[in-house]
């Protein structure tokens, strides 16, 4: 055991973890721990404001695999991260939060920049703590990235008050660390993956649903094995995208408010539902009601998911990876029925949709700014996207071929995410293009990050799909509300590619799909930062869309 | 009015526990009609009981949500037919009118209860009992002049070799 100071077991701890990327904003009641950093060799990414730190240590987490870390100070610095957690908890992304506080002392002094961190984001992250002592550090900090990384992945937050910076103490490193009431490890309970395979073998039309608990468990080799094996077709949430790549015949798509024309069909007419890693969020079910006939298995690593917002009929607690590869085995021994009818089907509901995507009008649309990009990037290329208009043509339109390639706040539908989650994911990547498709609202939230983008050598690119306007709530204005639009108007302020030269990195604005082909191809080859504004249609609708409260197969599919 | 269910579970003895459960009580939408507290024999755990509003669907997921916190050590819904569930009241009834003194005593008398303090005009008395004898007592004490009423919230214990 050695005596040191709280700052210093952090930055030991933070080592331990295999720590190699901080996002962060300093200030005051985090100062002890900056002067720790000083010596380390760990990269401080300095954001322009803690929301970007968060969602650049949320993009950094969603596309390694890894934990993404983010730091800030007490008060102001703490709540500004406040959004970026709760964006990654829901997505269930293993983020890792560090606070500064006011000194135990003055906790509940209302002291300056004194927050109750604790008690804002309890409800909105996994699990959080405060650190009482300097003593307590080396704990608080495997607890935190050993909570954030198992089980169903979520955020975790340190409260850490000044003086337990500077105390200074005999320090104990722990090698593990265990919780009585948190046992992460679920093997699935043998006899419900029986029953499971029972029932997919007998399913005449069985379809998976595959959510982001397939990314998260690294288990898309066993979907794709199962779905073959089975005939099934894939249907994918917003966070499932990517569990199977575009173009396999089994891949359908994702099915909800902005699903395909065949998932959304195919879900609601399936006889066997198997939903693996999804929370059945109201933008994948539709009325909930309505939402299939099928029967459901549901697997999950988190049983609080079980009955909350879809019931059942079978609940298999556990690693999806685990689970999936135990029906497989299960599989192997029953004998499967011909699937000649369903796949028919299948063909039937695609080739209706071939028709619909023939009568798309003239002009650069967004799915063919989608399907261009799509050429020219590398596979394993990483788009993240902003919410709203841009976010659902990407999912829509934009092919993926591997997991962790497609990322999207999902859950909380942020808009502003994709920005800074670009620029995290290129500090985790930074061999492989970082695309954010963009629309104008959205990067207007956190454009500051360019500074950052450009600082750090971080040079992504954003794609601004240019409607100047808050394109998706428009879109409900226009479909539902008779066109009374209502402050969604942005105006012509600000110019994108004059602001981008201020930050000091590169602004293009093609005026067609050959100058935006060009415009891609500088992107990647560019060292700094491309804002590339692609002027589209304000009036341009994403279809197809189900209305809000229907159906699935309420689809829209026009104006 | 969703059906009353009862669930005990065992969380960490420390700080902000009693926050973060009620919190999730409250974020999740559930209706807590009655929560008690206390430390175990290892007072680094604490015993809760709540009583919530919750069908059986919800109830399940309550459940479920609990096992998922990280400061919640064990969970268990419990069997009404196979718990035994008390509750206590203190009563501070006003006697100032000696028939309605005699008949706080008849009443306190019959559910069993104690009188702790007397003096010219009032009693203050403790009665125990399952959150429905507590109801009646109230009831019937009513007439008389409740002018201060202090409820505990069930607690609970399974019977025979059950246990959390």
């Amino acid at each position: 055991m050695a005596e040191m100071s709280g700052a210093e077991a952090f930055v030991k701890a933070l080592k331990r973890e295999g720590v190699e990327t901080l996002f962060g904003v300093p200030g005051g009641a985090i100062i002890p721990i900056c002067d720790a950093l000083y010596d380390a060799d760990i990269r401080f990414v300095l954001a322009r404001h803690e929301q970007g730190a968060a969602h650049m240590a949320d993009g950094y987490a969603r596309a390694s695999g890894g934990v993404g870390v983010c730091l800030a100070t007490s008060g102001p610095g703490a709540t500004n991260l406040v959004t970026g957690i709760a964006t990654a908890n829901i997505d269930s992304s293993p983020v890792v939060a560090f606070t500064g506080q006011v000194p135990t002392s003055m906790i509940g002094a209302d002291a300056f920049q004194e927050v109750d961190i604790i008690g804002v984001t309890a409800s909105i992250m996994k699990y959080n703590i405060q650190v009482r002592r300097a003593g307590e550090i080396p704990h608080a900090v495997k607890a935190a990235f050993y909570i954030a990384s198992t089980g169903r992945r979520g955020v975790v937050l340190v409260d850490l008050p000044k003086d337990a910076q500077t105390g200074v103490e005999e320090m104990e490193f722990p090698e593990h660390i265990e919780f009585k009431g948190y046992s992460p490890n679920v093997e699935p309970n043998p006899r419900e993956l029986d029953r499971a395979a029972t029932l997919l073998a007998k399913a005449e039309k069985p379809i998976i649903l595959a959510g982001g608990g397939v990314v998260a468990s690294d288990a898309c080799g066993e979907l794709l094995k199962l779905a073959e094996l089975l005939m099934a077709p894939v249907a994918t949430t917003l966070m499932g995208k990517g569990a199977i790549p575009s173009g396999h015949p089994l891949h359908i798509g994702m099915c909800g408010m902005h699903g395909t024309w065949e998932a959304n069909h195919l879900v609601s007419e399936a006889d066997i539902l198997l939903a693996v890693g999804s929370r059945f969020s109201d933008r994948t079910t539709g009325r909930v009601e309505e939402f299939t006939e099928a029967r459901i298995i549901h697997i999950d690593i988190d049983p609080s998911e079980f009955d909350k917002n879809v019931e059942a009929s079978l609940r298999v607690r556990g690693d999806a990876k685990l689970a999936l590869r135990g029906i497989i085995e299960r599989l192997r021994q029953i004998s499967r029925r011909g699937r000649e009818g369903w796949m028919r089907r299948l063909e039937e509901l695609r080739e209706q949709r071939r028709i619909e995507e023939e009568e798309r009008g003239e002009g650069v649309k967004p799915p063919d700014l989608m399907k261009t990009l799509r050429r020219l990037l590398p596979k394993e290329s990483i788009v993240t996207t902003e919410v709203g208009q841009c976010q659902m043509w990407a999912a829509l339109h934009f092919d993926v071929y591997a997991p962790r390639t497609f990322l999207s706040s999902g859950g909380l539908g942020t808009m502003g995410w994709g920005f800074p989650a670009a620029i995290g994911a290129k500090a985790a990547k930074p061999q492989v293009p970082v695309v954010d498709i963009a629309g104008d609202g959205s990067f207007g939230m956190t454009e500051n990050n360019l500074a950052t983008a450009v600082e750090e050598g971080l040079p992504v690119i954003v794609i601004i799909l240019n409607n100047r306007v808050l394109g998706m709530v428009a879109q409900w204005q226009r479909l539902f509300y008779g066109r009374r639009y209502f402050g969604v108007h942005l105006g012509s302020s600000p110019d994108f590619v004059r602001l981008a030269e201020a930050y000091g990195a590169v602004g293009v604005r093609p005026g067609s799909l050959e100058e935006f082909e060009e415009a891609v191809r500088m992107g990647i080859e560019s060292e700094v930062a491309t804002v590339i504004d692609v002027p589209i249609d304000p009036e341009e609708n994403v279809f197809p869309m189900v209305p809000p409260g229907r159906g699935l197969r309420e689809i829209l599919v026009e104006d | 009015m969703a059906p009353l269910s009862t669930i005990a579970f065992i969380v960490e003895n420390r700080p902000g526990v009693l926050f973060k459960v009620s919190n999730m009580f409250r974020r999740r939408g559930y209706n807590i009609e009655s929560i008690s507290v206390g430390p175990l024999m290892d007072r680094s755990l604490a015993r809760m009981t709540v009583t919530v509003e919750a069908d059986r669907r919800a109830l399940r997921n309550l459940i479920e949500q609990l096992r998922g916190m990280v400061e919640v050590v064990r969970v268990k819904p419990l069997d009404p037919r196979r718990t035994v569930v008390r509750e206590m009241a203190l009563v501070k009834l006003n006697t100032s009118d000696p028939m309605a003194r005699e008949e706080a005593l008849r009443l306190v008398n019959s559910h069993h209860g104690l009188i702790l303090d007397i003096d010219e005009d009032y009693i203050v008395a403790e009665i125990t009992g399952s959150p429905g004898e507590i109801d009646s007592f109230l009831q019937e004490a009513e007439p008389i002049g409740i002018v201060e009423l202090s409820r505990t919230g069930a607690t609970a214990l399974e019977k025979g070799e059950l246990k959390l």
